[in-house]
């Protein structure tokens, strides 16, 4: 699919933009602080419903204006479709498609993007919740259902810590143990299949990621990903437990390739975890504490790859993330949103890079400096100052 | 900030649930401004509705005598009771005209989060209504969310041992709306819950 225009009211630094934009790439420049990024995050927000750079949406209202709008013609074949969406301050946002009010949670069902700017090197160095975040959003792009097991995860573990606290304090009563089990179930149930949609995710972003990562580096690195699993003993957010963040996965480890197997896994966890957990008034295993370990020629990326690796494996993520949704999307190519990539990158990987998103309908890409951009993406260039769209 | 009666009427206002600071505001100031609001009336509801409403003895649900309407009705069938969490469950299944069977008000879900544990409900008073036997099914209509799920398993955990029938009331899709436009969450726990039709 492909965005062809764009309109923006209120939106971060713009008063009022009118874009259009084309098949192939685009090219936003401009100086720093102007704009560009600004603009790519709003067609971010409009598929995702959240930014790349805050996590409330007070931010992306323009200083002093009481709500942002955020409108898009977007083409899919030869269908049409008007997708919009209203940012308010003070009351709750509204979204349309095509004049009509739909809910603003059911715009990710018209519009798909994937973006990767600089922040997205947290997903690589970051806590392990960056990367939960990072597979999470996939898992529910993949299957929107996912959205509602995930909320009742983490409404069930709300639940369960407050019990455990509660019967730290006042000891555990007859009544308290008879529900904890229930909560324990229904941990066991959700929990499950999260890791086990989680790691079938991981799997399946495993081949795409590698061919995106040695497409840009020209080096086959043997990029890997595999899940750490909480229920299988390791626990990522506990340093004495293991290293932060750090394991590669051991080839030994089990990962779970059925619900059944997992809860069977997770039962026996949270039985040998029992007492601390009641110490602790903290639930102590389950998805809210796993991790994905990367790796690059047998060796964690986290604490010792380069920079430049790093950098590499972040991109790869994302371009691996793309091509599996364009795979599977019955609306098209996700439209592919590259956010300062270039000027990190040096001039063969910028080539290598330019020729791997060749094929996607649609990319939009950012950049201070218009050198830093191969010639092949500069064909239809916009030039952003101050709030402004300048000249196309 | 307001002066005096005016200020004091918003934050009152903004205690009641479902009503924020400017709610509050905008109700305080209609009452103020419209001059055919019925102040006196409203006032008179108020104490009356302190003074002679109360809860059910039996079912806990609300009544202007010591038991409620339906448990006084002798055409209601005994041997059936309906267990939800609030009154306002009993208003909302009463409108089907589905049921004729008892009610048993739970007063809430079991949620550690809002500080209610099964001892906070009036599941005692559920047990008590069963021992004598006369009880044949209790239908859990506890809400279709977290808390009223576990509420629900622990009922039946609970009643599993007497020798009375436990159901479940099934959820799944709205009626009247297009499949087509079912979000996916509902449509998703709905495929999770499909039922066999012929094998
Ligand atoms: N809500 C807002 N209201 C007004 N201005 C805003 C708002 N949010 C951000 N800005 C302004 O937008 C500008 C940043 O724009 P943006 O991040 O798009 O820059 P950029 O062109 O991507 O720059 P760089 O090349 O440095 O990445 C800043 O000057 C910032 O003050
Ligand atoms: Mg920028
Ligand atoms: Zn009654």
């Amino acid at each position: 699919m492909i965005v062809s225009h764009l309109n923006l009211g209120d939106y971060r630094n713009y008063a009022a933009a009118d874009v259009a934009m084309k098949p192939g790439a685009n090219l936003f420049v401009g100086r720093n602080g102007q704009g560009k990024t600004n603009l790519v995050e709003s067609l971010g927000y409009l598929s995702t419903l959240g930014s790349h750079r805050v996590s409330s949406d007070q931010a992306l209202i323009r200083a002093g204006a009481d709500s942002a709008v955020i409108r898009a013609r977007l083409r899919h074949d030869d269908r049409e479709l008007l997708a919009e969406v209203q940012i308010n301050r003070s009351s709750p946002n509204r979204a349309q498609v095509n004049r009509s009010q739909i809910k603003p949670r059911e715009l990710p069902r018209y519009f798909s993007s994937v973006l990767f700017a600089p922040e997205d090197l947290g997903i690589v160095r970051g806590d392990p919740s960056a990367r939960r975040r990072f597979i999470d959003q996939l898992v529910v792009l993949r299957s929107p259902r996912m959205a509602g097991v995930l909320a009742d995860y983490d409404r069930v573990l709300r639940q369960r810590n407050t019990l455990l606290k509660s019967a730290r304090s006042t000891g555990l009563k007859e009544s308290q143990l008879t529900t904890l089990e229930i909560w324990d179930d229904k941990l066991v149930t959700l929990g499950s299949e999260i890791v086990v949609v989680r790691a079938k995710l991981v799997e399946a972003l495993g081949p795409p990621v590698a061919a995106a990562y040695s497409a840009v580096v020209g080096d086959d690195h043997r990029p890997t990903l595999s899940p750490v699993l909480s229920i299988a003993g390791i626990d990522a957010e506990e340093p004495d437990t293991g290293v932060r963040g750090e394991q590669t996965a051991r080839p030994d480890d089990v990962v779970p390739t059925t619900v059944a197997e997992a809860a069977a896994s997770f039962r026996s966890a949270l039985a040998s975890k029992r007492r601390s957990e009641l110490d602790r008034g903290l639930t102590l295993v389950g998805p809210h504490r796993d991790d994905i370990a990367f790796g690059l020629n047998a060796l964690p990326v986290k604490g010792y790859a380069s920079h430049g690796e790093s950098w590499s494996f972040a991109l790869a993520l994302k371009l691996g993330a793309a091509e599996l949704l364009r795979a599977e999307s019955s609306l098209g190519d996700p439209v592919l949103i590259l956010d300062d990539v270039f000027a990190e990158l040096d001039q063969g990987r910028r080539s290598r890079l330019a020729a791997a998103i060749a094929g996607f309908e649609q990319v939009l890409i950012t950049a201070a400096v218009l050198e830093d951009v191969p010639a092949t993406l500069t064909a239809h260039t916009v030039h952003i100052r101050g709030g402004q769209v300048v000249d196309e | 900030m307001y002066e005096g009666i005016v200020q004091e009427l918003i934050d009152e206002f903004g205690r009641l649930p479902g009503i924020g600071p400017k709610s509050a505001q905008r109700i305080a100031f209609h009452i103020l401004q419209t001059e055919t609001f019925d102040v006196s009336r409203l006032a008179e509801l108020l104490t009356e509705l302190r003074e002679k409403v109360h809860f059910c003895e039996i079912c806990g649900n609300v009544a202007e005598q010591q038991t409620c309407s339906i448990c006084r009705d002798p055409r209601r069938t005994p041997t059936l009771i309906c267990v939800v969490e609030e009154a306002k469950d009993v208003v909302a299944i009463e409108r089907t005209r589905e049921f004729r069977g008892l009610y048993h008000v739970l007063g809430g879900a079991i949620s550690p989060i809002d500080g209610i544990g099964p001892d906070e409900l009036r599941i005692r008073q559920l047990l008590q209504r069963l021992a004598d036997g006369t009880v044949q099914e209790v239908i859990i209509a506890t809400d279709p969310n977290l808390e009223g799920e576990a509420t629900a398993t622990y009922l039946s955990r609970l009643l599993q041992t007497l020798e009375i029938r436990v159901t479940r009331l099934a959820s799944g899709l709205p009626v009247g709306g297009d499949l087509e436009y079912a979000d996916e969450v509902t449509l998703g726990r709905a495929f999770e819950g499909r039922t066999i039709v012929s094998n």
